[in-house]
């Protein structure tokens, strides 16, 4: 049954192939349905190697598959081959089982996208990968799989990346991922130095017999610690796992919360053997890097309004959870943690997903509330998954959680109580920030239909340019009535001068008239005539002058009009504006109660988002989806069950892992007074961060925006820092190093380049294109080294 | 009088002087071909006169091979030359040294 | 006695041939002058009990290559005389000549110096006898296993099977070869150099 392992990462990567080979013929769903089925047939494969496994005795779970010899070369040499142990078959058992679930959920999440057929090819690609990873009986094999699955992050979390924020968070990761990898290469060096291979039953059996210096052991433990903390995404490399959110639910599910994500700590805990001969300093770092990443990432999570990256953050405190654990020697905590975190993670984010599908593509908590009556069973699954990671008895999270305070608590002096002081905390804040996602999202009024900011920004921007537009308008009207005015105003007044001209030429044509000489009947006449133009010429410019009397009037009722006009729209102006002012801004912090923004008064001026919006309803996601979720929140419940902590016969899974411990495993002195007391603390805290958290967001008790701090959605400026020192002094050292190898490196590679250029310039005088020179030139050699020959014999 | 293999020595090394000198000084592809050919059979009767005096057969197997691979190369030599010739019929080998550096 | 008349007259078409070949201006002259010197070599195969090279000399060498160059000669028309004047390489003919003489004088005289004939000659010009081949001890059952054909023929296909495979090999290459490169690609390859249009 044990030789069945080979299948385990073979059928995934088979249907991997079969994507890339018929994958758009098979089109959607067909592709995601044989994605899903060689997932279920990993998983079965699995089950039999698990099944063969239980039938061992427990000494003898210790079983290598070799497939073939992959790099044979001299004394070095490394098979493909797989190790088949309790660890590598619980690692395998969740990886496919969750997997299973997820790419089932996938059928249905990725529903109508036009690459429906390679995102299966990459999620088949990835759990090939990782089960490769997990399964390797060699540190090459698992580097092989810890490459594969950060292409195929890579690759996901790019998946949409005509968006520019997806393909740059997509390099972020993989560029932050290398640092890591560095790491890996150079530990792989240094026990290949060490012992002279890198096969991990070799590494045990060195360990064992003290072949690797505690110096040596040292400098791997650390140099490993890096490549985990950049796969795990722990201080200082863990900035990348937020940003990994750009990808799609299911990707998000399966490698950032489940899979991937816990390669650092297999990692870790495969390579007990080093840890436990390494400097008890350098364990100790393992263990401060987990704790500290614990909290700062729960500090970040409070802050978060995306459900996503509040889930990221969760995901990154629960793995230094994890890390605190490892590195206090508590494995088996670390991977009972492990797999419960897998089972309500996986279930958070399939939530959080069917969410965001039901509510179109919105991310923001802000923009939710209430949504427990229109999605009953993710609300159901989500409370589920919230109560496990709060640590609430007797779900899931609660067990591991408090078996890993447990050993910090167990670690002797004032760093274990620290330790367990700064897990305590954590427990605090992750019961509080779930706390405050569950009730945000699915408590309290539907937010889903208020207008955002930006719309009711839009609303009124949009009215004020119009009405400015059209006071301007009726300003220039106002100008041209005016002038208008004016013009008529210059027409009377030469009207009336032309009347005044028109009474004096009438006077001195009378006068003329009076003195002139009636006898002269000619001249008379003349005169007579002449009083008589004057006289018809006066009521003439009368009439003229009244004709433009009255079209002033009129020019100037015309400029009233429209100054009040424009006076009216100018009042409009200012009282959109003062509506604007009035108008409800959308609070940047809210609680489940928040009032919607009042847009009554402008309603029908939103833009059309807003109107969409409100005749879309939030829908419950199709069976693919919730069957997930449906299983997944049943594993949250009864996951602690694994490792009960009452008496020895219920730590199956401690039992179980034992025989790849090798008796690294530390075990602690508590009492179960101790134990229960622990437990008591822990609950008490736990219940405390619920009530208060719901008495800032149920209630309204506080001010939101007091604990949600900037710097906390920012992560404590640590992603700004770095960017800044990168930018800077960072900047300058690449520039130096850039300088260097344009100067030394570049210098010397052009420099034989340049010379062997020259040199060819002065050796074409002997390239004349005469093949007969040629042959001659290889004659002459002949004869000379006849001659040679020849002159032998005298000699 | 014994011919010992001295006078094939010494005949095959005038045949292949012949041949050097004839492929030294022609311009004529073919014929410079031709003189390639002398070579070779001068340097394949040196061959049978060691393999008969020595009593071993290698040098047998070695003319056999020189012969198949002469005409192998007779064959691609002779394309070469066809295509050469096509282009510029009265070419001699001195008409193409584009490949002079 | 009969030896020496058919080596001396065979060394005569030999030496003759090769200085035909050399010296004719005419291209069908050669080619006919190397058919004699081919003969002379097979005649001097036979002489020296290597009766399957001579027959092979005869049919691949003076049959095949020989008809072959010859038709190469009458398919492209280049059956007149080698223009002798503006040699682009002054002294090479000359050149050619003494390097032709002194390979000569070299061989003869390494042949010479290294002792009165015999093996000894061999042994100069070959730096000394290695491993070498020796014939198959006769076998009492088969009556023909004396031949030299049949040995040839056993060497071939037993211990030179992958040199003798992959010369059939080599054989079909350069017929491919030989077809690639004198397909008549149309038209447009066919450019006649003219003043102006060698660069292209």
């Amino acid at each position: 049954m044990l030789e069945a392992a080979w299948l385990i990462p073979a059928l995934p990567l088979a249907g991997f192939v079969a994507l890339v080979l018929v994958g758009r013929r098979l089109g959607e769903p067909l592709a995601g349905w044989l994605a899903t089925s060689v997932m279920a047939g990993s998983f079965l494969a699995t089950l039999t190697v698990f099944v063969g496994l239980v039938a061992e005795p427990a000494e003898e779970r210790f079983f290598i598959q070799k497939i073939f010899t992959w790099v044979p070369s001299g004394s070095f040499s490394v098979d493909i081959g797989f190790l088949v142990d309790p660890l590598s078959i619980t690692m395998c058992l969740f990886i496919t089982g969750i997997g299973t679930l997820i790419h089932l959920y996938s059928v249905g999440y990725m529903h109508g996208d036009p690459n429906f057929s390679k995102f299966f090819l990459y999620l088949n690609l990835f759990a090939a990968s990782m089960l490769l990873l997990v399964l390797g009986d060699n540190l090459l094999v698992t580097f092989l799989g810890w490459e594969g699955v950060g292409a195929c992050s890579y690759f996901l979390i790019s998946f949409w990346f005509t968006d520019e924020a997806n393909a740059s968070a997509g390099k972020k990761a993989f560029v932050t991922n290398r640092i890591g990898d560095f790491g890996y290469m150079i530990g792989m060096f240094l026990l290949f130095n060490a012992i002279g291979s890198i096969r991990y039953a070799d590494i045990l059996t060195s360990a064992e017999a003290g072949a690797i210096s505690t110096g040596f052991a040292t400098a791997i433990v650390l140099v490993f610690m890096l490549a985990a903390a950049g796969k795990s995404a722990q201080i200082p490399l863990f900035v990348w796992l937020p940003d990994a959110m750009a990808g799609p639910t299911p990707v998000s599910a399966l490698i950032h919360a489940a899979t991937m994500v816990t390669s650092g700590i297999y990692l870790l805990t495969r390579l007990n053997p080093v840890l436990a001969i390494a400097e008890p300093w350098s364990t100790n770092v393992v263990a401060w890097i987990g704790a500290l990443t614990a909290l700062v990432a729960a500090l970040a999570a409070i802050g978060q309004t995306d459900i996503k990256k509040v889930l990221a953050y969760s995901t990154v405190s629960q793995l230094g959870y994890m890390f605190l654990a490892v590195g206090l020697g508590g494995y088996i905590p670390a991977i009972f943690h492990m797999v419960t975190h897998a089972f309500f993670k996986a279930l958070l984010f399939l939530g959080s997903g069917s969410v965001i599908h039901g509510v179109h593509d919105e991310q923001d908590m802000r923009r939710m509330g209430g949504l427990a009556r229109f999605m009953p069973i993710t609300a159901g699954t989500f409370i589920i998954g919230w109560l496990a990671i709060a640590g609430v008895p007797p779900f899931a999270g609660f067990w591991s959680k408090d078996e890993i305070l447990l050993y910090a608590w167990n670690e002797p002096g004032l760093n274990g109580k620290l330790l367990w002081a700064i897990g305590l905390l954590t427990a605090l804040l992750t019961a509080f920030y779930m706390t405050r996602q569950v009730i945000l999202t699915f408590f309290g009024r539907v937010r889903f239909f208020d207008a955002h900011q930006d719309e009711i920004d839009a609303a009124f921007g949009q009215r004020v340019v119009a009405a400015e537009t059209q006071a301007a308008e009726a300003e220039t009207a106002v100008a041209s009535a005016r002038e208008a005015v004016e013009k008529a105003e210059a027409d009377v007044a030469k009207r009336s001068e032309a009347i005044d001209k028109a009474a004096a030429d009438l006077t001195s044509a009378r006068e003329a008239l009076e003195a002139g000489d009636p006898a002269d009947e000619k001249a008379y006449g003349k005169l007579t005539k002449a009083v008589d133009k004057a006289e018809k010429a006066g009521p003439k410019a009368e009439d003229a002058l009244a004709k433009a009397q009255a079209k002033l009037a009129d020019a100037v009722g015309a400029a009233t009009e429209a100054t009040q006009a424009a006076g009216a729209l100018r009042a409009q102006i200012d009282k959109v504006a003062a509506q604007r002012a009035d108008a409800p801004a959308v609070p940047d912090h809210v609680t489940a109660f928040t009032p919607a923004p009042d847009v009554e008064a402008f309603e029908e001026h939103l833009p059309e988002s807003y109107h969409k919006r409100r005749e879309y309803h939030p829908h419950e996601s199709p069976w693919t989806m919730t069957l997930p979720l449906i299983v997944l929140a049943g594993l949250s419940i009864v996951g602690g069950g694994l490792n009960l902590p009452f008496t020895s016969d219920l730590h199956f899974l401690g039992h179980w892992l034992e025989p790849a411990l090798f008796g690294n495993e530390a075990h602690g002195s508590a009492t179960a007074a101790t134990k229960v007391m622990l437990a008591v603390i822990a609950v008490a805290v736990g219940v405390v961060a619920i009530v208060s958290a719901f008495a800032v967001y149920l209630r309204g008790k506080a001010d939101p925006a007091k604990i949600e701090r900037d710097e906390l959605g920012m992560a404590i400026h640590y992603d700004k820092g770095l960017a800044a020192f990168m930018g800077g002094p960072g900047r300058s050292l690449f520039d130096g190093f850039a300088l260097f190898d344009k100067g030394v490196v570049d210098g010397a590679v052009n420099g034989v380049a340049t010379g062997v250029r020259q040199l060819g310039q002065g050796l074409r005088v002997l390239q004349p294109g005469f093949v007969r020179q040629y042959a001659l030139g290889l004659v002459g050699g002949v004869v000379v080294v006849v001659a040679a020959l020849v002159l032998r014999l005298f000699a | 009088m014994i011919i010992t293999e001295t006078w094939y020595l010494v005949l095959s090394a005038a045949l292949f002087s012949i041949g050097t000198a004839g492929l030294l000084s022609r311009r004529n592809p073919l014929v410079m071909f031709m003189c390639v050919e002398l070579m070779l059979n001068a340097v394949n009767l040196t061959f049978v006169a060691f393999s008969n005096a020595l009593d071993d057969l290698a040098g047998y197997t070695a003319v056999f091979f020189v012969l198949v691979v002469a005409a192998a190369e007779v064959v691609v030599g002779l394309s070469i030359v066809v295509a050469l010739l096509r282009r510029q019929p009265s070419a001699s080998v001195d008409d193409f040294s584009e490949l002079k550096g | 006695m009969v030896d020496l008349i058919v080596f001396v007259v065979s060394a005569a078409i030999i030496l003759g041939g090769g200085l035909g070949v050399v010296l004719f201006r005419n291209p069908v002259h050669n080619a006919l002058s190397l058919i004699a010197s081919f003969f002379g070599v097979a005649i001097l195969f036979i002489l020296q009990n290597a009766q399957f090279l001579a027959f092979v000399q005869v049919v691949v060498y003076a049959g095949a290559i020989v008809v072959l160059f010859l038709f190469v000669i009458m398919l492209l028309g280049v059956d007149r005389d080698e223009v002798i004047d503006d040699d682009a390489l002054p002294g090479q003919k000359a050149a050619g000549l003494a390097a032709g003489a002194a390979m000569f004088v070299l061989l003869c005289a390494g042949l010479f110096l290294s002792g009165p004939g015999g093996d000894d000659g061999a042994v100069a010009l070959t730096g000394g006898r290695s491993e070498v081949a020796p014939k198959v001890e006769p076998d009492p059952t088969d009556t023909e296993a004396d031949s030299v054909t049949v040995q040839l023929a056993r060497d071939l296909f037993t211990r030179n099977l992958l040199a003798f495979e992959a010369t059939g090999l080599l054989l079909t290459i350069a017929t491919i070869g030989a077809v690639v490169l004198v397909r008549n690609r149309g038209a447009e390859d066919l450019v006649v150099d003219e003043p102006g249009t060698a660069t292209r």
